[in-house]
C-alpha cells in the first residue's frame, strides 16, 4: 500500500486499516523530521491550502497550520468571525470563492455534523475534515491511536476505555472506529444520558461505573464534557459530575495497575480530570498533542500525493 | 524484455574495492568523512563500503547512515513513493560527505539528496560515488566523483542492480525491449 483509498478525509469511517498502517507508517518519518535542526520539508511547496474554521479551535488548527508549514505549503486561515459568512453567504459560496483564488486543499471544522462530506460533494478540491459538529474528527482519532502505538509498541489487543460525554463527542465517534479498525477493544463510560442509545451496534462495551471501567482499561481516553453542545441538562451538577466520573490520583492510584492517561483537551481541571493526573508521569497528553502535527503532515503528504488514475 | 548480465557478483566485488582504494586515496582515514547511502537501493552499496573501508584502515568508528530523499523529490505528485527512514546518528557539519548510491541516471534523485543533506546541516565537501553510471540520460548538471561502471544506454533500456541483502545474489542487469532483428 503506498496511497490511500480515499482521496478526502472525511471520516474514520471511510478508512481501511491499512489506510490507517500507511498513515502511521508516513507518520513515523514526519516524527523523525520534525525533530531535527530544520524541521522543514519542501513536498508541497506547490500547494495552497486553506484552514477554514466555522467553530473555535486552539490546539487542532495550530497543529494543522504547523503541519502545512513543515510541508512547504502556502496556507491561508479563514475563521467565520469577522467575514462574509456574518453577511449571509452559503458555505458553497464561500468556499467556492476561496478555491477561485487557486486553492488545493481545504482543513475545515464546522458545529455542523456532515458538513465535510457535503463540501466534497460539491466543491472540487481534497477536504480534511478537521472536526464536523458531534460527528467526526479523523485526525485527533488517528493521533491517538498512533500515541497508543507510541506508547505499547502496538494497538492491538489493546484495552480502551473512552469516558464521558459521549453522546457530543466527534472525537469518542472517531476513536470508536478508528481503534475497532486496529483490533482494540474499546469501552465507553459515563452517565447514561450521555452514552447513545444504539452506541453498542459499533461494537464497544458499555459501563457507567469509572471504577470497574479504569480496571479493565490499559488506557483511558477522557473527554471534556461539551456543555456548549449540550442544549438541556444531562446531569445535575458539573460537581457531582465530578464526584462520580472524574479521574483523580486517590482513584487511579488505588487500582492495581498503572494505566495510561489521554485527553484530547482542552482540560477543564477539576471537572472531568484533576491537575495532579493531567500532570503525571501516566499522562500521555503532551506527547499526543506533539504527534498531531505528524499525523496532519501525513495526512496532508499521502492526499496531495494521491493521483487520479486515469 | 530481453536480459543482459552486464556484472556478475564477482566482477561486483572488485569493482567495490576498487572504489574503496580510490576512496581511502583521498579521504586517508575518514576521520573527517562521513558516508550517507542514498534510501532504499543505495544503502547496500554504502554499507559495504564502509565495511571494506573499514577493514582497510583498521578503524571502527567510520560513520556510515541512510539518508531518505522522499520528501525532497520533484516528482512527488506522478508516482507513488514509499520513504524510508533517515538514520544518521551523527554530525555532518563541516564534514566531508559521501553520497552514495546504486545507479546515476538522471540526476535528481541526487539533486534531492542535496537538498535532504542541507537540511541535516552544511558539510565541508559533497562527493558522489555511483556503482553504475548512465551518462547519457543525464537531466541535471550532476556528476559522480567515484563510479563503478559506465553503461551507455538508452531511456527505454533499464539498469537493475541486485543486491544479496534484498534480492538473494549481486548483480546487474541490463533490460532491452526485444526487438525483431
Amino acid at each position: 500500500m503506498t496511497k490511500l483509498s480515499t482521496p478526502h478525509l472525511l471520516g474514520i469511517k471511510d478508512l481501511t486499516a491499512s489506510d490507517i498502517e500507511l498513515i502511521f507508517k508516513t507518520t513515523d518519518n514526519f516524527k523523525n523530521i520534525i525533530n531535527r535542526p530544520i524541521k522543514k520539508v519542501p513536498s508541497l511547496r506547490d500547494i495552497t491550502i486553506a484552514n477554514l474554521f466555522f467553530e473555535s479551535s486552539t490546539r487542532t488548527r495550530i497543529s494543522f497550520e504547523l503541519a502545512e508549514k513543515r510541508l512547504s505549503a502556502d496556507v491561508i486561515n479563514f475563521s467565520s468571525s469577522g467575514s462574509s459568512v456574518k453577511k449571509g453567504e452559503t458555505l458553497i459560496d464561500t468556499v467556492n470563492n476561496i478555491l477561485a483564488m487557486k486553492v488545493d486543499m481545504v482543513v475545515m471544522r464546522h458545529p455542523a455534523p456532515g458538513a465535510a462530506h457535503f463540501l466534497s460533494k460539491n466543491v472540487n478540491a481534497k477536504i480534511v475534515n478537521a472536526g464536523d459538529g458531534t460527528h467526526e474528527h479523523p485526525t485527533q482519532a488517528l493521533l491517538d491511536a498512533y500515541s497508543i502505538r507510541q506508547k505499547f509498541g502496538k494497538v492491538r489487543g489493546k484495552k480502551v476505555v473512552i469516558i464521558g460525554d459521549i453522546l457530543h463527542s466527534r472525537v469518542a465517534l472517531s476513536n470508536i472506529y478508528c481503534l475497532k479498525k486496529l483490533g482494540v477493544e474499546v469501552m465507553v463510560c459515563g452517565p447514561t444520558t450521555l452514552i447513545p442509545k444504539y452506541i453498542t451496534s459499533l461494537g464497544v462495551k458499555v459501563e457507567h461505573h469509572l471504577r470497574k471501567a479504569l480496571q479493565w482499561c490499559d488506557v483511558a481516553n477522557i473527554l471534556r464534557i461539551q456543555l456548549e453542545r449540550q442544549d438541556i441538562k444531562y446531569f445535575p451538577t458539573l460537581r457531582e459530575y465530578s464526584m462520580q466520573y472524574g479521574v483523580n490520583k486517590t482513584l487511579l492510584d488505588s487500582l492495581k495497575k498503572e494505566i495510561t492517561i489521554m485527553h484530547p483537551g482542552p482540560i477543564n481541571r477539576g471537572v472531568e480530570i484533576t491537575s495532579d493526573v493531567a500532570d503525571s508521569k501516566q499522562s500521555i497528553i503532551l506527547e499526543q498533542v506533539e504527534n498531531g502535527v505528524a499525523i496532519r503532515m501525513a495526512v496532508l503528504y499521502l492526499l496531495a500525493g494521491r493521483h487520479e488514475e486515469n | 524484455m530481453k536480459q543482459r548480465q552486464i556484472l556478475n557478483s564477482q566482477q561486483i566485488d572488485l569493482v567495490i574495492t576498487r572504489l574503496c582504494f580510490q576512496l581511502i586515496e583521498v579521504h586517508n582515514d575518514f576521520s573527517q568523512s562521513v558516508i550517507l547511502g542514498i534510501q532504499p537501493r543505495g544503502i547496500h552499496l554504502a554499507q559495504r563500503i564502509h565495511k571494506i573501508i573499514s577493514t582497510i584502515v583498521r578503524k571502527k568508528d567510520i560513520k556510515c547512515g541512510t539518508l531518505d530523499i522522499t520528501f525532497y523529490r520533484d516528482d512527488f505528485r506522478q508516482k507513488e513513493l514509499i520513504p524510508s527512514s533517515t538514520q544518521i546518528d551523527f554530525d555532518i557539519e563541516n564534514k566531508n560527505v559521501i553520497l552514495v548510491d546504486d545507479v546515476l541516471y538522471t540526476g535528481r534523485t541526487v539533486r534531492a539528496a542535496l537538498d535532504a543533506m542541507l537540511a541535516l546541516g552544511r558539510p565541508k565537501d559533497v562527493e558522489l560515488v555511483a556503482l553504475i553510471d548512465r551518462r547519457l540520460s543525464r537531466n541535471v548538471p550532476i556528476h559522480a566523483k567515484y563510479i563503478g561502471k559506465i553503461i551507455d544506454s538508452i531511456a527505454s533500456e533499464k539498469v537493475l542492480v541486485h543486491w544479496k541483502e534484498t534480492d538473494g545474489k549481486d548483480e546487474v542487469i541490463l533490460m532491452t525491449e526485444k526487438t525483431n532483428d
